[in-house]
């Protein structure tokens, strides 16, 4: 490698990637604008976002010209991240059915398993 | 091994890539990041412990919205801006999007033409960024006064649903807009250093006895980079959700 140190890559490649982040951002405000709902919105917001911090990730921040030893550092210990997620969801579910028995109006309390997540 | 200590060490050593080279590299009895100046290697970090704040709100603002029983205010129109005669959901939000995505763009370029170390457009390119992310935190000032005057919303409570999105929402674009606002300040003061020529002839900086190299624009490039990517799951979590 001619540079040891440092980063240097043509200047298409950030214009590319700067256009394609436009199309996703685009794209992932079109999904509110066409009020997609349920599922189909929840997963494309996902891709959208996913393939956006990639993007800017990998070729933004150069992480994929980078060495394995840090990618891996910095990379993997946000996946601890999931079991906060999880705990926060077990956590923010039985939360919401105590209110709802003990607080929410008396139907809802008898209703079988009914409301989930109001939106 | 008892090579010289060289200049560059870890250049001048043979490198192992793939797998074997993570072993190798953490294993090496030596700095682990090669090829990485270390301030950039600490900046990751830092980027990395930033990661698990941001986090923690997003994961925090779940659990209010998972956990109430009040219905969570409609964000899309929450944030609809009244133009030309009628309500356009987020467009706000959306323009916000775009310059910090342009902003990034810019910083990138900044970036490559540092280590080409070419002044004049590194300093401009800077600039410019600094300009775009400086337009960004005054259209959040605008959003910010729209919903605190005009629709009444307090972290304790609003007029359309849960009281907790007021928290949630101030809390985490507020810390966002200080990361962004830290930013604007740091990427003048770099694009000054650039235009000063600090860079060039490595003179150390105010507060250090570092000396200046195009590094640091890079160094400079990842926390820039970090805050508009953290926009992108506030966009997706917290604006489209």
């Amino acid at each position: 490698m001619a540079h040891a140190q440092g980063q240097q890559h043509p200047i298409g490649v950030y214009l590319k990637i700067w256009a394609l982040l436009f199309v996703l951002s685009t794209a992932s405000y079109l999904v509110d604008y066409f009020h997609f709902q349920g599922y189909l919105r929840w997963s494309l917001i996902l891709i959208f976002m996913f393939l956006k911090a990639g993007l800017i990730i990998a070729v933004f921040m150069h992480m994929v010209w980078e060495r394995l030893a840090l990618m891996y550092a910095i990379l993997v210990p946000p996946l601890l991240l999931i079991v906060l997620l999880g705990i926060g969801t077990l956590d923010a579910d039985y939360t919401f059915f105590t209110r709802d028995k003990f607080f929410g109006p008396a139907p809802a309390s008898t209703a079988p398993a009914a409301a989930k997540h109001h939106k | 091994m008892t090579h010289p200590v060289s200049a560059s060490p870890a250049a001048a050593l043979p490198m192992t890539e793939g797998l074997p080279g993570l072993v190798a590299d953490f294993s090496s009895d030596q700095r682990a990041f090669k090829n990485v100046p270390w301030g950039k290697a600490m900046m990751w970090i830092f980027l990395l412990s930033d990661t698990f704040i941001f986090s923690s709100f997003l994961i925090a603002y779940m659990w209010v919205r998972m956990s109430t029983t009040v219905p969570w205010p409609n964000p899309s129109e929450v944030f609809a801006l009244n133009l030309f005669g009628k309500d356009i959901p987020l467009i706000l939000i959306a323009i916000m999007t775009f310059v910090l995505i342009s902003s990034s763009g810019t910083m990138a370029m900044a970036v490559k033409f540092g280590y080409e170390k070419n002044k004049k457009m590194t300093f401009i390119l800077l600039l410019v960024t600094a300009a775009l992310g400086a337009t960004f935190v005054g259209m959040q000032a605008f959003e910010w006064t729209k919903l605190i005057v005009e629709e009444g919303v307090r972290p304790w409570s609003n007029p359309m649903g849960a009281p907790q999105f007021g928290a949630a929402f101030f809390m985490i674009t507020g810390f966002h807009g200080t990361h962004v606002s830290i930013g604007v300040i740091f990427l003048i003061i770099m694009a000054v250093k650039v235009l000063r020529g600090d860079l060039d002839h490595e003179r150390p900086g105010f507060m250090t006895g570092r000396k200046g190299s195009y590094e640091m624009v890079e160094i400079m490039g990842l926390y820039w980079h970090f805050v508009d990517l953290v926009w992108v799951f506030i966009f997706a979590f917290f604006y489209l959700w």
